[in-house]
């Protein structure tokens, strides 16, 4: 299950689709589950009226919680030593995001065997909505 | 900004994991993570955010008595001067976050989280006029005190909403 040093190579890549036309409902969800409920996220009324945008989007945590979905099906529960995005893009209803990650070294630190991921997220129309790494403990 | 008390429970975790749309069995099913390698139900990785639901100050939750800047009979609970470059709509959006993992949390843990400001920065936008960045720290310990997760989170406040074009 676990990624190992000896199969893995530089340019490696895992990708997966982590959700199919986003709805308003998740959106409300990951409000409830996470604690943020910035109207900006849940309520069309004032966003569109006071915030100035075309409609409610998602919490920028909520696609990164997606995205890690992908990282922690590839490396591995419990695996991950490091995990960070940059949030380049909204994230709007009716989205499809796809997420990707990349080997970019694997590397030995006191006997621990450790994989560098560069991690993107893009949507349906290829533009790019986080842009990220990972590190995660492998097996030799 | 601190959190005194953020208690891990299986029943939260399980429900966050249900908002991101992650089935993963580690996230709920307590027989299943036994046979696992970390051998218990774990958080997912981005959990410690919510960690938000422990702050009794964290201003993006409506409080019992107080007016809420979101709809109600008006577009917005809270007047405020015009021209007062909110874009994000009153708290601002969020431009990055880091973890590092010392290591993943399970039910059982009982956290502390102290947050540190961090650096503030400022750029021109293409797309939404000035930006005002800031960066927060917030080191996550559990009950024996260790450090368990660091966090850095970068907040951005726009001149105006976003540029859709």
């Amino acid at each position: 299950m676990a990624l190992s040093a000896r199969t893995l190579k530089v340019g490696d890549t895992h990708e997966e689709h982590i959700v199919n036309n986003l709805t308003r409902t998740q959106l409300v969800q990951y409000a409830g589950a996470s604690g943020d409920y910035n109207p900006i996220h849940t309520d069309e009324v004032f966003t569109t009226k006071v915030a100035g945008y075309p409609s409610v989007f998602a919490h920028g945590m909520l696609t990164m919680g997606m995205t890690g979905k992908m990282l922690t099906n590839y490396v591995g529960d419990g695996r991950l030593t490091k995990y960070g995005v940059r949030f380049t893009r909204q994230v709007w209803p009716g989205d499809t995001l796809t997420a990707k990650a990349t080997v970019e070294a694997i590397r030995e630190e006191g006997g621990q065997h450790f994989v560098d991921l560069a991690v993107s997220t893009v949507n349906q129309d290829g533009a790019e909505v986080v842009s990220g790494y990972a590190s995660a403990r492998i097996d030799p | 900004m601190a959190v005194k008390k953020f208690p891990i429970e299986a029943g939260h975790i399980m429900l966050f994991a249900r908002a991101i749309g992650d089935d993963n069995k580690i996230y709920h099913d307590e027989d299943y993570a036994k046979a696992t390698e970390p051998g218990s139900i774990l958080a997912p990785p981005t959990f410690a955010i919510a960690s938000a639901q422990f702050d009794p100050d964290y201003p993006l939750r409506p409080r019992v008595g107080q007016s809420w800047f979101g709809s109600g009979k008006e577009p917005t609970g809270v007047q405020r001067s015009s021209g007062g470059g909110s874009g994000g709509g009153g708290g601002g959006l969020h431009a990055e976050q880091h973890f590092e993992y010392h290591r993943h949390l399970k039910p059982g843990d009982v956290l502390t989280a102290t947050v540190k400001p961090g650096k503030t920065w400022e750029k021109e936008g293409r797309r939404s006029g000035k930006l005002v960045f800031s960066e927060t720290v917030t080191e996550y310990r559990d009950q024996n005190g260790e450090l368990v997760i660091t966090a850095r989170g970068v907040g951005v406040r726009t001149e105006r909403p976003v540029d859709q074009q």
